[in-house]
Protein backbone atom coordinates (compact mmCIF):
# COMPACT_ATOMS: atom_id res chain seq x y z
CA UNK A 1 0.00 0.00 0.00
CA UNK A 2 1.72 3.16 -1.19
CA UNK A 3 1.69 5.97 1.36
CA UNK A 4 1.03 8.37 -1.52
CA UNK A 5 -2.49 7.13 -2.26
CA UNK A 6 -3.41 7.16 1.46
CA UNK A 7 -2.16 10.74 1.62
CA UNK A 8 -4.22 11.76 -1.43
CA UNK A 9 -7.28 10.01 0.06
CA UNK A 10 -6.72 11.99 3.26
CA UNK A 11 -6.63 15.32 1.43
CA UNK A 12 -9.62 14.38 -0.70
CA UNK A 13 -11.45 13.75 2.59
CA UNK A 14 -10.34 17.11 4.00
CA UNK A 15 -11.69 18.87 0.91
CA UNK A 16 -15.02 17.01 1.06
CA UNK A 17 -15.36 17.66 4.81
CA UNK A 18 -14.57 21.36 4.58
CA UNK A 19 -18.12 22.63 3.79
CA UNK A 20 -19.30 21.12 7.08
CA UNK A 21 -17.16 23.64 8.91
CA UNK A 22 -19.91 26.18 8.11
CA UNK A 23 -22.33 23.98 10.06
CA UNK A 24 -20.11 22.76 12.87
CA UNK A 25 -18.76 26.24 13.73
CA UNK A 26 -22.08 27.94 14.58
CA UNK A 27 -23.55 24.76 16.10
CA UNK A 28 -20.57 24.26 18.45
CA UNK A 29 -20.52 27.95 19.40
CA UNK A 30 -24.20 27.78 20.23
CA UNK A 31 -23.52 24.84 22.53
CA UNK A 32 -20.74 26.79 24.23
CA UNK A 33 -23.01 29.79 24.73
CA UNK A 34 -25.96 27.81 26.05
CA UNK A 35 -23.80 25.68 28.35
CA UNK A 36 -22.26 28.81 29.87
CA UNK A 37 -25.69 30.36 30.28
CA UNK A 38 -26.82 27.17 32.04
CA UNK A 39 -24.06 27.74 34.57
CA UNK A 40 -21.42 25.29 33.33
CA UNK A 41 -17.76 26.27 33.73
CA UNK A 42 -15.61 26.43 30.59
CA UNK A 43 -13.79 23.18 31.43
CA UNK A 44 -17.11 21.41 32.02
CA UNK A 45 -18.46 22.67 28.70
CA UNK A 46 -15.28 21.46 26.99
CA UNK A 47 -15.63 18.13 28.78
CA UNK A 48 -18.98 17.68 27.08
CA UNK A 49 -17.71 18.45 23.60
CA UNK A 50 -14.53 16.36 23.90
CA UNK A 51 -15.83 13.35 25.86
CA UNK A 52 -19.30 13.09 24.32
CA UNK A 53 -18.66 14.69 20.88
CA UNK A 54 -22.30 14.46 19.71
CA UNK A 55 -24.19 17.67 19.04
CA UNK A 56 -27.82 16.60 19.38
CA UNK A 57 -27.16 14.49 22.48
CA UNK A 58 -25.24 17.34 24.12
CA UNK A 59 -28.10 19.79 23.53
CA UNK A 60 -30.60 17.25 24.90
CA UNK A 61 -28.51 16.68 28.04
CA UNK A 62 -28.07 20.41 28.55
CA UNK A 63 -31.77 21.11 28.27
CA UNK A 64 -32.62 18.36 30.79
CA UNK A 65 -29.90 19.56 33.19
CA UNK A 66 -31.49 23.01 32.98
CA UNK A 67 -34.86 21.48 33.84
CA UNK A 68 -33.28 19.76 36.86
CA UNK A 69 -34.15 16.31 35.51
CA UNK A 70 -32.76 13.36 37.52
CA UNK A 71 -29.22 12.37 36.46
CA UNK A 72 -30.36 8.98 35.18
CA UNK A 73 -33.07 10.58 33.01
CA UNK A 74 -30.51 12.98 31.52
CA UNK A 75 -28.16 10.11 30.64
CA UNK A 76 -30.86 7.81 29.26
CA UNK A 77 -32.50 10.52 27.13
CA UNK A 78 -29.25 11.77 25.61
CA UNK A 79 -28.15 8.22 24.84
CA UNK A 80 -31.52 7.53 23.20
CA UNK A 81 -30.84 10.49 20.90
CA UNK A 82 -27.51 8.84 20.05
CA UNK A 83 -28.86 5.37 19.28
CA UNK A 84 -28.53 6.05 15.56
CA UNK A 85 -24.74 5.93 16.07
CA UNK A 86 -25.02 2.14 16.48
CA UNK A 87 -26.67 2.03 13.05
CA UNK A 88 -23.82 4.09 11.59
CA UNK A 89 -21.34 1.74 13.25
CA UNK A 90 -22.99 -1.30 11.67
CA UNK A 91 -23.24 0.39 8.29
CA UNK A 92 -19.57 1.39 8.15
CA UNK A 93 -18.24 -1.94 9.47
CA UNK A 94 -18.11 -3.61 6.01
CA UNK A 95 -15.73 -0.78 4.99
CA UNK A 96 -13.59 -0.20 8.09
CA UNK A 97 -13.99 -3.57 9.86
CA UNK A 98 -10.66 -5.01 8.59
CA UNK A 99 -8.66 -2.26 10.36
CA UNK A 100 -6.66 -3.09 13.50
CA UNK A 101 -8.67 -2.65 16.71
CA UNK A 102 -7.04 0.64 17.76
CA UNK A 103 -7.83 2.25 14.40
CA UNK A 104 -11.42 1.01 14.68
CA UNK A 105 -11.47 2.65 18.12
CA UNK A 106 -10.35 5.95 16.60
CA UNK A 107 -12.96 5.68 13.83
CA UNK A 108 -15.66 4.90 16.43
CA UNK A 109 -14.80 7.96 18.52
CA UNK A 110 -15.02 10.26 15.48
CA UNK A 111 -18.15 8.59 14.03
CA UNK A 112 -20.65 11.48 13.96
CA UNK A 113 -23.47 12.33 11.51
CA UNK A 114 -21.26 14.30 9.14
CA UNK A 115 -18.20 12.03 9.10
CA UNK A 116 -20.42 8.98 8.64
CA UNK A 117 -22.64 10.39 5.90
CA UNK A 118 -19.82 11.91 3.85
CA UNK A 119 -17.60 8.80 4.14
CA UNK A 120 -20.32 6.31 3.23
CA UNK A 121 -21.28 8.48 0.25
CA UNK A 122 -17.68 8.34 -0.97
CA UNK A 123 -17.23 4.59 -0.32
CA UNK A 124 -20.31 3.87 -2.43
CA UNK A 125 -19.24 6.24 -5.18
CA UNK A 126 -15.68 4.86 -5.28
CA UNK A 127 -16.02 1.21 -4.24
CA UNK A 128 -12.51 0.18 -5.37
CA UNK A 129 -10.68 1.83 -2.46
CA UNK A 130 -8.48 -0.21 -0.12
CA UNK A 131 -9.27 -0.23 3.60
CA UNK A 132 -6.23 2.00 4.21
CA UNK A 133 -7.51 4.54 1.68
CA UNK A 134 -10.99 4.44 3.20
CA UNK A 135 -9.58 5.06 6.69
CA UNK A 136 -7.39 7.89 5.41
CA UNK A 137 -10.43 9.43 3.71
CA UNK A 138 -12.44 9.15 6.95
CA UNK A 139 -9.68 10.90 8.92
CA UNK A 140 -9.58 13.56 6.22
CA UNK A 141 -13.33 14.23 6.51
CA UNK A 142 -13.01 14.28 10.30
CA UNK A 143 -10.22 16.90 10.30
CA UNK A 144 -12.33 19.99 9.42
CA UNK A 145 -15.27 18.69 11.53
CA UNK A 146 -14.17 17.28 14.90
CA UNK A 147 -11.27 19.51 16.06
CA UNK A 148 -13.33 22.62 15.11
CA UNK A 149 -16.14 21.17 17.25
CA UNK A 150 -13.84 21.59 20.29
CA UNK A 151 -12.43 24.96 19.22
CA UNK A 152 -15.81 26.57 18.50
CA UNK A 153 -17.34 25.16 21.69
CA UNK A 154 -14.51 26.91 23.53
CA UNK A 155 -15.07 30.18 21.64
CA UNK A 156 -18.80 30.03 22.38
CA UNK A 157 -18.16 29.35 26.07
CA UNK A 158 -15.66 32.21 26.36
CA UNK A 159 -17.34 34.81 24.14
CA UNK A 160 -20.78 33.99 25.49
CA UNK A 161 -23.66 36.17 24.40
CA UNK A 162 -21.59 38.45 22.18
CA UNK A 163 -22.45 36.34 19.09
CA UNK A 164 -25.04 38.08 16.89
CA UNK A 165 -27.91 35.84 15.72
CA UNK A 166 -27.47 35.57 11.94
CA UNK A 167 -29.80 35.01 9.03
CA UNK A 168 -31.34 31.54 9.14
CA UNK A 169 -28.21 30.06 10.72
CA UNK A 170 -30.37 27.43 12.39
CA UNK A 171 -30.94 26.02 8.93
CA UNK A 172 -27.27 25.37 8.05
CA UNK A 173 -27.49 21.87 9.49
CA UNK A 174 -30.56 20.73 7.47
CA UNK A 175 -29.01 22.22 4.30
CA UNK A 176 -25.75 20.35 4.79
CA UNK A 177 -27.56 17.02 5.16
CA UNK A 178 -30.11 17.73 2.41
CA UNK A 179 -27.25 18.34 -0.01
CA UNK A 180 -26.01 14.80 0.58
CA UNK A 181 -29.35 13.04 0.14
CA UNK A 182 -29.64 13.65 -3.64
CA UNK A 183 -26.30 11.99 -4.47
CA UNK A 184 -27.20 9.05 -2.19
CA UNK A 185 -30.30 8.14 -4.22
CA UNK A 186 -28.45 5.90 -6.67
CA UNK A 187 -31.08 3.20 -7.29
CA UNK A 188 -34.89 2.90 -7.03
CA UNK A 189 -34.31 0.95 -3.77
CA UNK A 190 -32.44 3.96 -2.32
CA UNK A 191 -35.24 6.29 -3.39
CA UNK A 192 -37.88 4.04 -1.84
CA UNK A 193 -35.87 3.82 1.40
CA UNK A 194 -35.56 7.62 1.60
CA UNK A 195 -39.23 8.19 0.84
CA UNK A 196 -40.35 5.65 3.47
CA UNK A 197 -38.02 7.22 6.02
CA UNK A 198 -39.36 10.75 5.43
CA UNK A 199 -42.98 9.60 5.71
CA UNK A 200 -42.25 7.63 8.90
CA UNK A 201 -40.15 10.45 10.43
CA UNK A 202 -43.02 12.93 9.99
CA UNK A 203 -45.68 10.44 11.13
CA UNK A 204 -43.74 9.47 14.27
CA UNK A 205 -42.25 12.87 15.10
CA UNK A 206 -44.48 12.96 18.21
CA UNK A 207 -42.63 10.04 19.87
CA UNK A 208 -40.50 11.13 22.87
CA UNK A 209 -36.69 10.94 23.06
CA UNK A 210 -36.22 11.18 19.31
CA UNK A 211 -37.57 7.64 18.94
CA UNK A 212 -39.37 8.67 15.74
CA UNK A 213 -35.93 8.88 14.11
CA UNK A 214 -35.21 5.26 14.98
CA UNK A 215 -38.61 4.07 13.73
CA UNK A 216 -38.04 5.97 10.48
CA UNK A 217 -34.45 4.76 10.15
CA UNK A 218 -35.29 1.10 10.66
CA UNK A 219 -38.43 1.38 8.50
CA UNK A 220 -36.46 3.03 5.70
CA UNK A 221 -33.77 0.34 5.85
CA UNK A 222 -36.40 -2.40 5.65
CA UNK A 223 -38.16 -0.65 2.75
CA UNK A 224 -34.84 -0.36 0.87
CA UNK A 225 -33.90 -3.99 1.49
CA UNK A 226 -37.36 -5.20 0.44
CA UNK A 227 -37.28 -3.06 -2.70
CA UNK A 228 -33.85 -4.41 -3.59
CA UNK A 229 -35.09 -8.01 -3.42
CA UNK A 230 -38.46 -7.48 -5.09
CA UNK A 231 -37.20 -5.27 -7.91
CA UNK A 232 -34.10 -7.44 -8.40
CA UNK A 233 -31.81 -4.42 -8.06
CA UNK A 234 -28.05 -4.91 -8.13
CA UNK A 235 -26.73 -3.13 -5.01
CA UNK B 1 -28.73 23.21 38.74
CA UNK B 2 -27.03 19.85 38.83
CA UNK B 3 -23.89 19.90 41.03
CA UNK B 4 -20.35 19.34 39.77
CA UNK B 5 -20.07 15.65 40.65
CA UNK B 6 -23.38 14.84 39.02
CA UNK B 7 -22.42 16.89 35.98
CA UNK B 8 -19.19 14.93 35.49
CA UNK B 9 -21.11 11.71 36.09
CA UNK B 10 -23.40 12.73 33.22
CA UNK B 11 -20.49 13.71 30.96
CA UNK B 12 -18.56 10.50 31.57
CA UNK B 13 -21.61 8.23 31.31
CA UNK B 14 -22.64 9.92 28.07
CA UNK B 15 -19.10 9.69 26.71
CA UNK B 16 -18.81 5.98 27.51
CA UNK B 17 -22.34 5.28 26.27
CA UNK B 18 -21.86 7.18 23.01
CA UNK B 19 -18.52 5.50 22.37
CA UNK B 20 -20.11 2.14 23.14
CA UNK B 21 -22.84 2.74 20.55
CA UNK B 22 -20.29 3.86 17.95
CA UNK B 23 -17.91 0.99 18.70
CA UNK B 24 -20.62 -1.70 18.98
CA UNK B 25 -20.34 -3.08 15.46
CA UNK B 26 -16.97 -1.68 14.36
CA UNK B 27 -15.26 -3.18 17.37
CA UNK B 28 -17.15 -6.40 17.96
CA UNK B 29 -17.97 -7.50 14.40
CA UNK B 30 -14.85 -6.07 12.76
CA UNK B 31 -13.64 -8.23 9.92
CA UNK B 32 -16.13 -11.08 10.42
CA UNK B 33 -18.56 -11.61 7.54
CA UNK B 34 -22.13 -10.50 8.24
CA UNK B 35 -25.09 -12.40 6.74
CA UNK B 36 -26.32 -11.10 3.39
CA UNK B 37 -29.72 -10.00 4.75
CA UNK B 38 -28.00 -7.83 7.37
CA UNK B 39 -25.72 -6.27 4.75
CA UNK B 40 -28.73 -5.67 2.51
CA UNK B 41 -30.38 -3.62 5.29
CA UNK B 42 -27.16 -1.80 6.17
CA UNK B 43 -26.76 -0.60 2.57
CA UNK B 44 -29.76 1.66 3.21
CA UNK B 45 -28.75 3.03 6.62
CA UNK B 46 -27.52 6.42 5.40
CA UNK B 47 -30.39 6.95 3.00
CA UNK B 48 -32.91 6.01 5.74
CA UNK B 49 -31.45 7.90 8.71
CA UNK B 50 -30.30 11.20 7.16
CA UNK B 51 -33.66 12.09 5.50
CA UNK B 52 -35.44 11.13 8.76
CA UNK B 53 -33.10 13.43 10.67
CA UNK B 54 -33.79 16.34 8.31
CA UNK B 55 -37.49 16.03 7.40
CA UNK B 56 -38.97 17.31 10.71
CA UNK B 57 -36.42 20.17 10.81
CA UNK B 58 -37.52 21.25 7.32
CA UNK B 59 -41.28 21.02 7.90
CA UNK B 60 -41.31 22.28 11.50
CA UNK B 61 -38.22 24.51 11.97
CA UNK B 62 -37.25 25.19 15.60
CA UNK B 63 -36.41 28.83 14.81
CA UNK B 64 -40.02 29.60 13.82
CA UNK B 65 -41.45 27.74 16.80
CA UNK B 66 -42.44 24.80 14.61
CA UNK B 67 -44.39 26.83 12.04
CA UNK B 68 -43.68 25.84 8.40
CA UNK B 69 -41.69 28.64 6.79
CA UNK B 70 -41.61 29.47 3.02
CA UNK B 71 -37.94 30.59 3.12
CA UNK B 72 -36.71 27.40 4.71
CA UNK B 73 -38.95 25.20 2.54
CA UNK B 74 -37.64 26.89 -0.62
CA UNK B 75 -34.02 26.55 0.51
CA UNK B 76 -34.59 22.88 1.35
CA UNK B 77 -36.25 22.15 -2.00
CA UNK B 78 -33.47 23.92 -3.91
CA UNK B 79 -30.72 22.11 -1.99
CA UNK B 80 -32.27 18.71 -2.56
CA UNK B 81 -33.04 19.37 -6.24
CA UNK B 82 -29.51 20.55 -7.05
CA UNK B 83 -27.99 17.62 -5.15
CA UNK B 84 -30.23 15.13 -6.93
CA UNK B 85 -29.69 16.55 -10.41
CA UNK B 86 -25.96 17.34 -10.25
CA UNK B 87 -24.83 14.72 -7.67
CA UNK B 88 -22.61 17.55 -6.42
CA UNK B 89 -22.78 18.13 -2.64
CA UNK B 90 -20.90 21.45 -2.81
CA UNK B 91 -23.17 22.89 -5.52
CA UNK B 92 -26.25 21.81 -3.56
CA UNK B 93 -25.04 23.42 -0.31
CA UNK B 94 -24.08 26.60 -2.16
CA UNK B 95 -27.42 26.98 -3.93
CA UNK B 96 -29.33 26.12 -0.75
CA UNK B 97 -27.44 28.71 1.28
CA UNK B 98 -27.91 31.31 -1.48
CA UNK B 99 -31.68 30.70 -1.61
CA UNK B 100 -31.89 30.83 2.20
CA UNK B 101 -30.04 34.13 2.48
CA UNK B 102 -31.70 35.85 -0.49
CA UNK B 103 -35.21 34.82 0.58
CA UNK B 104 -34.49 35.93 4.17
CA UNK B 105 -33.41 39.34 2.88
CA UNK B 106 -36.38 39.77 0.53
CA UNK B 107 -39.20 38.41 2.70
Amino acid sequence: MAAGTAMSSYWRGVRDGLPFLAVVGPFAMLFGVLATEAGLAVHETMGFSIVVIAGAAQFTALQLINENAPTLVVIASALAVNLRMAMYSASITPHLGPLPLWKRGIAAYFLVDQTYAQSILDYEKNPDQTTTEKFAYFLGVMTPICPPWYVFTFLGAVLGESIPPSLGLDFALPIAFLAMIGPMLRTPAHRIAALASVVLALAFAWLPYNMGLLVAGLGGMMAGAQAEVRLGIKP
Amino acid sequence: MTDTTELWLIIIALGLGSFGLRFAFLGLVGDRAMPEWVLRHLRYTAVAVIPALVAPLVIWPTATGGEPDPTRLAAAAATFAVGYLTKNVFAAMGVGAAVLVSFSLVL
